[in-house]
């Protein structure tokens, strides 16, 4: 098995007992990068030089046997909305021009302190406002199962560069499903948890209410590892909750008893009938492992997406404001004045989606339209969270699909905003009730493309998403992009055995294949393509 | 077809609220884009949600205080080292008051 096919936990315990250096698997993420990242475009930046230099601390440290974490040594991505001190954060956007940040986020701290390798900032959908990593300024990032399609959003980057094998494990954040909707489309785990439970200290902000970072990986386990690593109760943060942690120690093979609600509502036109079927085999396979599952109808399901964009976008109008060309970030060239500098500045910097966002949100938040739509909103995320309490109070966990399709295709989704915005629909009203929500991939649709399941439950209930995705996970295990591999040119899948000629990428092992000899091991070369 | 039509009078009060000048193009579709979004948002209304506290949090929050000491003075450089202009060690911004 190549270094970057181990899983993070896995890779930390070779690094630790000296099988693998750590030098040995940076080297490792940085060569599967440069074979790959010219076409799949993950990372916005990359720090070779501070990622060597971590690497020979942490290899020292492991040398003098000091006591670190089970993720020491490890690469490691981060989203580009997350500040890293001096290193360049953009969010994806004009608007930050070349900033870059005099303090480190407190997750990635937490991170840091633990000893993982962190490798670059990943590319997302422009200040975390899209759900397919094509409103980036910086161009799109490619789904490493079909470079035809998207990666999803706004996590993209992070899931991309976890599924490619560019990284061990990322960080990626989630307002609306930014984490969960991306790992789906991109076949690997990622988790939101509850609310308040990762610090949002160094996380530039969207929808301050609703935003969350999390983990995304190739396993539950690592997910829960790398949670614990992550969390902490941070002064910094006003909404940072003191609550429990021990996310990996309570993983268990167990989940006899558990009571699994499945929404009868979620599971309506609209929903690709792939998706439907992989989501119900999973679930026959929680019933096999002993939990009971019966139907119920969870409502409001329609009236989560208007609360959600109202709300975000009110929360992101204020939030935005603060880059008006002052103080860091673009400023126009040619103004008369300081009103002027700030409408120059804001409209040559900020991309499309975000500028709408907004204006919407501005708008429901003025004066005479504040009753009737920001606090409606609110009003119907209250309903909503009632909702779901009164489904906690039967269920256990509660089962959903992450997204209602698998990955769609390149430039399909911008032309229509609000068929986009609907695609959330399993999503948002999650961060709405501020409950944690772990997305799983648990099987392919007809074009051979990943489909996640996502179970959601309680606030502070990890440990019971993270026990069942586990358990599920142990049935069907976590699978790369083998055999049938993405070639950019034709978007085809190809099946397994006939390979790709020219040049392909595969993201299990990332090794270029001679031109005719097709993929095999399976790589891609950015630069042929 | 939807209900909501929005003016030009309205884009430009939005636009000013969230200082953001558009093109005349831009209007034209941001005008639709709102309209849509809206039309959307109107659902809401077919709840009935009279009696019920709009929620902001989901969970208590309370002020979190600290003393007002400055704690980060040698990360002055690095945060002026984002200056678009600057001088002498301030932010260089144009005159904030007229005549």
């Amino acid at each position: 098995m190549e270094i970057m096919d181990f899983t993070a936990v896995k890779l930390g315990e070779k690094i630790k007992n000296g099988e693998i250096g750590v030098r040995e698997a940076l080297d490792a993420a940085l060569e599967r990068i440069e074979k790959q990242d010219g076409l799949l475009h993950a990372f916005i930046t990359v720090d070779r030089e501070k990622a060597v230099r971590t690497a020979e601390k942490i290899q020292e440290e492991i040398r003098s046997k000091k006591e670190l974490s089970p993720l020491a040594g490890v690469p490691a991505a981060v989203k580009d909305n997350i500040c890293i001190k001096g290193m360049k954060t953009t969010c994806a956007s004009k608007m930050l021009g070349n900033f870059i940040p005099a303090y480190t986020a407190e997750a990635v701290s937490n991170l840091e302190q633990a000893g993982a390798l962190i490798l670059g900032k990943t590319n997302m959908d422009e200040f975390a406002m899209g759900s397919t990593t094509e409103t980036s300024a910086f161009g799109p990032t490619r789904n490493p199962w079909d470079t035809d399609r998207v990666p999803g959003g706004s996590s993209g980057g992070s899931c991309a560069a976890v599924s490619s094998g560019e990284c061990s494990f990322a960080l990626g954040s989630d307002t609306g499903g930014s984490i969960r909707q991306p790992s789906s489309y991109c076949g690997v785990c990622g988790i939101k948890p509850t609310y308040g439970t990762v610090s949002r200290y160094g996380l530039i902000a969207y929808g301050s209410s609703l935003d969350q970072i999390g983990p995304v990986a190739k396993t539950v386990e690592d997910c829960a590892a790398i949670l614990d690593v992550i969390s902490s109760h941070d002064a910094k943060d006003s909404t940072s909750m003191e609550r429990e942690y021990g996310f990996y120690n309570s993983l268990s093979d167990d989940i006899r008893g558990m009571k699994i609600g499945l929404p009868r509502d979620y599971f309506t036109e609209g929903l690709d009938p792939d998706v439907k079927k992989n989501i119900l085999d999973a679930v026959y396979v929680l019933r096999e492992k002993g939990a009971s599952v019966e139907e119920f109808d969870l409502g409001y399901v329609k009236y989560a997406i208007p609360a959600y964009y109202t709300i975000a976008d009110a929360e992101a109008s204020s939030n935005l404001e603060r880059f008006d060309g002052i103080k860091y970030g673009y400023r126009a060239k040619e103004y008369e004045g300081l009103h002027q500098l700030y409408k120059k500045s804001r409209s040559e910097g900020f991309g499309e989606e975000v500028k709408r966002r907004i204006l919407l949100g501005s708008f429901v938040l003025s004066s005479g339209y504040y009753d009737a739509y920001y606090l409606k909103a609110l009003k119907v995320k209250a309903l909503i969270k009632k909702a779901w309490d009164d489904a906690f109070e039967k269920f256990d966990v509660v089962v959903a699909p992450a997204a209602p399709t698998a990955a769609p295709k390149l430039g399909e989704s911008l032309a229509d905003p609000m068929k986009m915005y609907l695609s959330d629909i399993y999503t948002v009203s999650v961060n709405l009730a501020g409950l944690p929500g772990l997305s799983v991939p648990c099987g392919k649709d007809r074009n051979g493309l990943p489909v996640g399941i996502q179970f959601i439950g309680n606030c502070f209930e990890e440990k019971k998403i993270l026990r069942a995705g586990y358990v599920f996970q142990k049935e069907h295990p976590y699978e790369g992009v083998k055999g049938g591999s993405c070639h950019a040119a034709t978007g085809k899948l190809q099946p397994e055995g006939q390979g790709v000629k020219g040049g392909s990428c595969h993201a299990a092992t990332g090794k270029l294949q001679p031109e005719g000899q097709g993929v095999k091991g399976g790589s891609c070369h950015g630069k042929i393509l | 077809m939807g209900k909501n039509t929005i003016s030009d009078e309205t884009i430009d009060y939005a636009g000013i609220l969230a200082k953001l000048e558009l093109s005349p193009e831009e209007k034209e579709k941001a005008k639709k884009d709102m309209e849509q979004m809206l039309d959307y948002i109107d659902e809401m209304n077919e709840l009935d949600t009279s009696g019920v506290i709009p929620m902001v949090h989901v969970f208590r929050t309370n002020n979190v205080f600290r003393e007002d000491i400055v704690t980060n003075h040698d990360a002055h450089g690095d945060m002026l080292g984002n200056a678009p202009e600057e001088k002498d060690h301030f932010w260089k911004v144009p005159r904030t008051f007229t005549e």
